[in-house]
């Protein structure tokens, strides 16, 4: 590891990607640590999948200010910049009792305020053509065009490659472990060694507070808010067509009903307040709660055809229920980027901006990097090329003729870019995030022995070596018994 | 794309496979082509090195390799067609064959008929819906039997099995000789889905308790597997409050049902039966699809190799009349219904005319264990035969053979119930 850099990042989610890639377009030297062997671990990890349209937030509020810009350059850049998947499917807030209208008015009107477009509350049959499977005593619903629905694990790792493509140099399995306070720098000791930064930048997600305090600022604690979900087989023959909120109450947005960009559906969460960090169990209770609430909007869903339950915690500091991205006036140098929940990951492109003009601030001005490169090209998407692709593909390079996961149709060359990328896959579970091994209807059961093959191979490791996600998540624990006899003894014997 | 053409195509290359373009072949078929997705042929038998195959079949008891080998060699002498390490992704109903390997690249081929026989894949713990964390250590039963028997790596210490199908079973068994503790089997439901000389052979041989009954409600451990929370379950298989334990280990082996594997087939339009999972078939084992066929584990998850090679056998015969020359309809389909007891029948119908044929095997399952019962046959109300068994057990498929001539023009449907003898 490096011993000095301009700008130390902690943290590999959607929030310190961002900032990273962001920060990579200027002349500085950009360094980002994560403590686990993937990115995209945490809160990124396992959310909703949102690019809210920003009627959801107060106006008065960061994060209402934050969501709208965030929508808005995903539209206008990200999209176009980045090789991820991103659909603008719209929005549904669906109102079934008289009593709940008042509360979509507000709504529209909040989101005026925060200056989200085309927003209108349509009525009868009209809903109808936007959700055609809706429950049948629908009144009204808040339609928000500019909604939309992204791929956050394709995000994350295309703004860490595309940083490093630009200069940026990421670490994994490098987490903090204590920050010193130099005054003028900060020596920051991680797993894999010691950095000095003249700026440090807080992503840590859920563990801000914990790495907020190695400098002593206390002002601020992240209360994990844990929410559970279920996700369909793409065979299941759902139809939904738009993202589906109930009214929100004062205290959740509700149980959202959505189609992923890659055509599964994905139900929750609910919002539990819990102690530890590190709990993301679901529980019978909360996964009950999360189909109830989802049938409400769409009563044809059920537990047949589901393929994964999993909860994701979200970092939230429940005092201001707000963001809170500022540079500390306590410790010059230091940047919180904390508190970054729901809509965080729709909010990200404009946290980064936020955060590239309080660096500039702390500096001083910024340079502009002539030779940043803002585009970036994931591995090639087998399944969604024609046939008449897919055999050019394979012409070119034949490990896209060995289909590895047999539900997802990935071959072997995807799973082989994704190891090899700048910032490439270590993990059983981070190809799988990556290029969807796994990720379908028989969750790796012949895909993973596979899987591991590969990265053993390709990372010189024994296989007993590879992990499933975390560095103690090791899949295999020794070798079988040897044959009594081998092949020579035998045919001796003979 | 290279563009090829074959009279048959079959896909898989597992057991029905091999016995459907065996027969095939035999019954006059020539141009064969063999599809399969690994490495070599065998399918799932390869993995299954235990024995216990083709008592039926062979009369001999074989491993799963052994038994695969006969069917290996009887399609390379034959000369049929074979492509390893091929996936198919498409079939189409005009049955356009569309699959790739890394040394043809994009195959499509020009197929007269289909034999699907991609066999079946495993539910997960996901689709069983147990809560808890997400480590390492949980696996499907037959995931840890390929780590096991083809990876040569043994994937936990301290093993507990929910489900006791065979698969679990077998590797309750094959864990514990690995050195592993398997702490306990746990069964959902009053009684074994899984043979009972498994659980014989596997459990009781080796003082491996089988717990009926009992299910996991939680999984426990951040990084690996560290316990599992185990209940009690209700008739409605519903955990009964007060009754958890945990179970300390680091394994998880799940062998909670076999769900054949028809994407393949939907995207065909192939129909399917609500409660195989499988197509809906006639007595030659053809779906809805003229010319397109299905046997073995794609079509219903069998117990016994061994009947999926009698089914495949039949798929393969019904697929060579097809090309040479089509085959006679009745003039009046009869539907095959289950009654009391029987689970599902296969096939869901009876449509051909077959000339020189004396039985049409019904394969059924029952829904639950019974003693000393009678299995009736009838045409409407009309009983037109029964058999006694000393006992039926939903791990164990029935066959059931109808004579030919029991079947009369006149009838529409068949109706198979199981009752108490004497009833």
């Amino acid at each position: 590891m490096k011993d000095k850099t301009d700008i130390l990042i902690i943290g590999g989610g959607v929030t310190g990607c961002f900032a990273a890639r962001e920060l990579s377009r200027y002349d500085l030297d950009i360094t980002l640590v994560e403590k686990e062997p993937s990115l995209c671990t945490g809160t990124t990890k396992a959310n909703t999948a949102l690019i809210h349209a920003g009627f959801n937030a107060d106006p008065d509020k960061l994060k209402g200010r934050l969501n709208m810009r965030g929508n808005q350059l995903y539209h206008e850049r990200i999209q176009h910049e980045l090789d991820v998947p991103i659909e603008w499917l719209g929005a549904l807030v669906v109102a079934k009792e008289e009593e709940k209208l008042p509360k979509l008015e507000e709504l529209l009107e909040k989101g005026q305020e925060n200056g989200v477009p085309d927003l209108e509350i349509v009525k009868g049959d009209d809903i109808y053509d936007l959700e055609p499977h809706l429950a049948d005593d629908a009144i009204a619903a808040l339609h928000a065009p500019t909604a939309g629905i992204v791929n956050p694990f394709e995000l994350t790792v295309a703004l860490a490659n595309n940083a490093a493509m630009n200069g940026a140099d990421v670490y994994l399995e490098a987490g903090v472990e204590d920050i010193e306070d130099k005054g003028e720098t900060k020596l920051v000791k991680t797993a894999k060694g010691d950095i000095e930064a003249n700026i440090v930048i807080n992503a840590a997600g859920l563990y801000a507070d914990k790495i907020a305090n190695m400098v002593g600022i206390d002002k601020f604690e992240i209360t994990p808010r844990r929410g559970e979900y279920y996700l369909y087989d793409k065979q299941a023959d759902i139809d939904v067509q738009t993202t589906v909120f109930p009214v929100p109450t004062k205290v959740s947005k509700g149980i959202v009903v959505t189609p992923t960009d890659e055509g599964n559906v994905l139900i929750g969460p609910n919002a539990e307040v819990i102690e530890s960090v590190e709990n993301k169990s679901t529980t019978r209770e909360g996964l009950d709660e999360v189909l109830n609430g989802a049938q409400k909007t769409i009563p044809e869903l059920s537990k047949r055809n589901v393929i994964k339950e999993f909860a994701g915690l979200r970092p939230a500091i429940t005092e201001t229920g707000d963001f809170l991205i500022e540079a500390s006036d306590e410790v010059p140098g230091f940047i919180n980027v904390a508190g970054i929940q729901s809509p965080g990951l729709a909010s990200a492109p404009a946290i980064a901006e936020k955060v590239v003009g309080i660096v500039k601030e702390e500096i001083g001005g910024l340079r502009e990097d002539p030779d940043f490169d803002p585009n970036y090209e994931g591995p090639p998407k087998f399944r969604h090329m024609s046939h008449e692709e897919q055999a050019k593909l394979v012409e070119e390079d034949k490990n896209y003729g060995q289909i590895i996961c047999r539900c997802e149709s990935v071959t072997k060359g995807e799973i082989l870019e994704a190891i090899r990328e700048p910032v490439g896959a270590r993990t059983v579970n981070d190809i799988k995030r990556r290029v969807r091994p796994g990720s379908g209807r028989c969750q790796g059961g012949f895909c993973e022995p596979k899987v591991v093959n590969i990265l053993s191979e390709e990372l010189g490791i024994p296989e007993d070596e590879v992990v499933l996600e975390s560095k103690e998540s090791k899949l295999l624990r020794e070798r079988t018994k040897e044959p009594l006899l081998n092949e020579e003894e035998v045919s001796d014997n003979e | 794309m290279n563009k090829q053409e074959y009279e048959l195509v079959v896909v898989g290359g597992g057991p029905a496979g091999l016995a459907a373009a065996q027969e095939a072949y035999d019954q006059g078929v020539r141009d064969i082509l063999i599809l399969e997705r690994d490495f070599e042929l065998g399918g799932i038998l390869q993995q299954c090195i235990h024995n216990g195959f083709g008592l039926h079949y062979f009369g001999e008891e074989l491993t799963g390799p052994e038994y695969a080998q006969q069917f290996m060699e009887n399609v390379r002498e034959r000369g049929v067609d074979i492509k390893l390490d091929t996936m198919v992704l498409e079939v189409t109903p005009e049955k356009d064959v569309y699959a790739i390997n890394s040394d043809d690249g994009m195959l499509y081929i020009d197929a007269e008929a289909v034999i699907l026989a991609m066999g079946c894949r495993e539910r997960t713990r996901e689709a069983i819906d147990i809560p808890g964390t997400r480590p390492a250590g949980v696996y499907s039963a037959g995931t840890a039997q390929r780590y096991v028997n083809m990876e040569q790596w043994i994937p936990g210490e301290k093993v507990v099995i929910l489900g006791s199908g065979d698969i679990g079973l077998i590797m309750a068994r094959r864990m514990h000789l690995e050195g592993a503790e398997v702490e306990a089997v746990l069964e959902i439901m009053p009684f074994s889905g899984g043979l009972v000389r498994n659980i014989v052979q596997c459990l009781d041989d080796f003082d491996i308790p089988l717990r009926m009954q009992q299910t996991v409600t939680e999984i426990h451990g951040k990084d690996r597997l560290e316990a599992v929370t185990v209940a009690e379950v209700d008739d409605n298989m519903q955990p009964i409050p007060g009754t958890e334990y945990k179970i300390e280990c680091d394994t998880l082996l799940l062998s909670v049902g076999l769900i054949p594997e028809n994407e393949l087939s939907k995207d065909a339009g192939v129909k399917m039966h609500d409660v195989t999972g499988g197509p809906i078939v006639n007595e030659g084992r053809e779906t809805n699809i003229e010319g397109i066929f299905a046997c073995g584990n794609v079509l219903h998850v069998h117990d016994l190799v061994d009947w999926v090679t009698e089914e495949s056998l039949v798929a393969g015969k019904t697929a060579a009349n097809y090309l040479q020359g089509g085959i006679d309809k009745r003039e009046q389909e009869i539907e095959v219904n289950p009654g009391e007891n029987v689970g599902y029948i296969v096939p869901q119908k009876i449509t051909n005319d077959v000339e020189d044929r004396k039985l049409v095997d019904l394969y059924m399952r029952c829904k639950k264990p019974m003693e000393h019962v009678t299995i009736n046959l009838y045409s409407g109300d009309k009983k037109l035969l029964d058999k006694n068994e000393r006992r039926v057990e939903p791990g164990e498929m029935i066959t059931f053979p109808v004579p030919e001539q029991m079947i009369s023009d006149d009838m529409d449907s068949l109706k198979v119930d199981i009752v108490k003898e004497g009833e």
